[in-house]
C-alpha cells in the first residue's frame, strides 16, 4: 500500500465518523429548544442536511471547482493570477468520482455543507419555518459556502496568500457561525423573551444536549480530521495528535467555561459547560495537526472563558440565540482561525494571512448569507405566525408532536 | 442589517485582497489589512446597533 493510499483509507474512515455531528447537533438542537418544538428541530437538521447536500450538488460544486479537473476563475493582479471562484460543471458533471481523491473530497463537502446548515438551527430554534430554512439552507451551501471553501481549500486567493484552515474552523463554523448571527438579526427574539422585563427560556432537555453534545465531539474528529488529510497535508500519522488536540482544547474550553460560571453565578451553567466544550474543539480545528498539545489546550481555554461573557453580550444586545452558536461556532471558529496564526511555526506574516481570511469572512460570507436569508424571506416569511409560536412548531407545521400527552395538556389550557 | 453596515462589511473584504495583491510585505500592507477590518468593525456596530434600536420600537426585524 502506498502513502497515498494510506490518505485516502484514512480519510475515507474518518469521513464514516462525520455524521455524528449532524446527530449530535441535531439532538443539542432539540435538546435546547422548548418541548412542543423538539420534533420539529430534528426534523430541521434532516431536512436542512438534505437541502444543503442537494444545494452543494446542484451549484456548490461548480463554485468550488478544485479537485474536479476545472480552473478557477481569476483575476490578475500584477501578473498573478488570483483564484476568485471555481468553474466546474454542476451536478457534479465531468467529475471523475471513481478516483479517490475527488470522491472524498465530494463526500467530505457534502458533509461540510449539511453541518454549516445544521449550525444555524438552534439560533432560529422555536421560530423559524421549515420550507424556508430548507430553501435557506440550500442557498447558503451552494454560494457562501462553496465560494469561501473554494477561497480556503480550493486554490482561491485565501490558500495563495498563505492563509491555513486544516480542520475547518473558517470554512464550516464561522461560515455556519455567521449564518446563526444572520439568521437571529433576521427572525427576532422568541415571544416573551425580552417582553415585560424579559425572561429566561431554558431549553426543554438537558440531557439531549449533554449526550448531543459528546456525538458532535466524536463527529467533529473524524471531520476535522478527514479535512486535514485532504486539504491540510496531514498524513494518517497525524490522526493521534488532532484527536488529542481536539479532546485538549475541548476539555479546556469545558473547564474554563465552568471556572467562569461557577465564579460568576455561584454554580456550574450545564449548557454553557456543554458550549464551553464545543467552542474549544471548533477553535483547535484550524490548526489541529500543527500544534502541540499545550497550545491546543491555550486555544480552548481562552475560548472557555470568552464564551459565557459572550452568551451574556448577545443577550444584552437583544439578540436571542437559544442553542448559543452565533458564539460557539461564529466567535470560535473565527478565534480558532486567528490563533492559528499566531501559534502555527511558518513564515513571520501567517498571522496576518489569518486576519485576512476573517476579513473574507465577514466580508463575504456574513452578507451573502444574510441577502440569501433576506431573498428567501421575501418568498416565504422564515419567521413562523405569532399563533405557531405559541401552540408550538410541532403542532403547527408538523401536525403531531414529540411529546403528544404534554401538548394535548397544553392545548388544553391554551383553549381555556 | 442597515444598508450601510451591509456596504461596510462588503468593503473590508476587497480591500483586505488588494493589500496581499498589490502591496509587497510590508508595514503598509499590515496597515491596509488593519484598515480593512476597522471597517468591518464599524459595519458590525452599526448592524448590531440598528438591531438593537430596532428591538427596542418593536419585535423582529420582520
Amino acid at each position: 500500500m502506498t502513502p497515498a493510499d494510506l490518505t485516502t483509507l484514512a480519510a475515507a474512515l474518518c469521513l464514516l465518523v462525520a455524521p455524528l455531528a449532524l446527530a449530535g447537533l441535531a439532538l443539542m438542537n432539540a435538546g435546547f429548544s422548548r418541548s412542543r418544538s423538539a420534533a420539529h428541530a430534528v426534523l430541521s437538521a434532516l431536512v436542512a442536511s438534505a437541502s444543503a447536500a442537494i444545494g452543494f450538488l446542484i451549484l456548490g460544486c461548480a463554485f468550488f471547482g478544485a479537485f474536479f479537473g476545472a480552473p478557477s476563475r481569476t483575476i490578475t493582479v500584477h501578473g498573478l493570477p488570483w483564484g476568485l471562484i471555481g468553474s466546474a460543471h454542476t451536478f457534479l458533471r465531468g467529475v471523475d468520482l471513481h478516483s479517490a481523491q475527488p470522491a472524498l473530497a465530494v463526500g467530505f463537502l457534502l458533509f461540510a455543507a449539511a453541518l454549516v446548515a445544521v449550525i444555524p438551527l438552534g439560533s432560529g430554534a422555536d421560530r423559524w419555518r421549515l420550507y424556508p430554512m430548507a430553501l435557506s439552507a440550500a442557498l447558503v451551501a451552494a454560494i457562501p459556502f462553496a465560494i469561501f471553501a473554494h477561497w480556503i481549500w480550493g486554490g482561491g486567493w485565501l490558500s495563495q496568500i498563505g492563509a491555513i484552515d486544516a480542520g475547518g474552523s473558517s470554512a464550516i463554523a464561522a461560515v455556519g457561525g455567521l449564518s446563526a448571527l444572520s439568521i437571529t438579526w433576521l427572525l427576532g427574539p422568541r415571544q416573551g423573551k425580552y417582553d415585560d422585563g424579559g425572561m429566561a427560556l431554558p431549553g426543554h432537555n438537558m440531557v439531549m444536549v449533554l449526550f448531543g453534545c459528546l456525538l458532535t465531539f466524536a463527529g467533529w474528529i473524524g471531520l476535522t480530521s478527514a479535512s486535514a488529510l485532504l486539504f491540510g497535508a496531514a498524513t494518517p500519522a497525524s490522526i493521534p495528535l488532532i484527536a488529542a488536540n481536539t479532546l485538549l482544547a475541548a476539555s479546556a474550553g469545558l473547564l474554563a467555561t465552568l471556572w467562569v460560571t461557577r465564579s460568576r453565578y455561584g454554580k456550574a451553567d450545564a449548557s454553557l459547560c456543554a458550549n464551553g466544550f464545543l467552542a474549544g474543539m471548533v477553535a483547535v480545528g484550524a490548526s489541529c495537526h500543527l500544534i502541540v498539545p499545550v497550545e491546543a489546550a491555550a486555544i480552548g481555554l481562552a475560548i472557555g472563558v470568552i464564551l459565557p461573557f459572550s452568551v451574556e453580550w448577545l443577550d444584552i444586545l437583544g439578540l436571542d440565540d437559544p442553542s448559543g452558536a452565533i458564539t460557539v461556532f461564529g466567535i470560535g471558529g473565527l478565534w480558532g482561525t486567528f490563533a492559528a496564526g499566531a501559534l502555527v511555526p511558518g513564515h513571520a506574516a501567517q498571522w496576518l494571512a489569518q486576519l485576512v481570511v476573517i476579513s473574507a469572512l465577514l466580508g463575504m460570507a456574513l452578507p451573502v448569507t444574510h441577502l440569501l436569508h433576506l431573498a428567501v424571506n421575501l418568498i416565504a416569511p422564515q419567521r413562523v405566525s405569532a399563533e405557531g409560536e405559541q401552540f408550538g412548531l410541532d403542532l403547527h407545521e408538523l401536525g403531531a408532536g414529540a411529546y403528544p400527552e404534554l401538548q394535548q395538556v397544553m392545548k388544553d389550557h391554551l383553549n381555556r | 442589517m442597515k444598508a450601510a453596515a451591509l456596504f461596510l462589511l462588503l468593503a473590508g473584504c476587497p480591500l483586505s485582497f488588494a493589500a496581499f495583491a498589490l502591496l509587497p510585505p510590508s508595514p503598509a500592507r499590515m496597515g491596509f489589512v488593519f484598515a480593512a477590518l476597522a471597517v468591518q468593525l464599524l459595519g458590525l456596530v452599526l448592524a448590531f446597533r440598528a438591531y438593537y434600536a430596532h428591538q427596542q420600537g418593536s419585535g423582529g426585524e420582520q
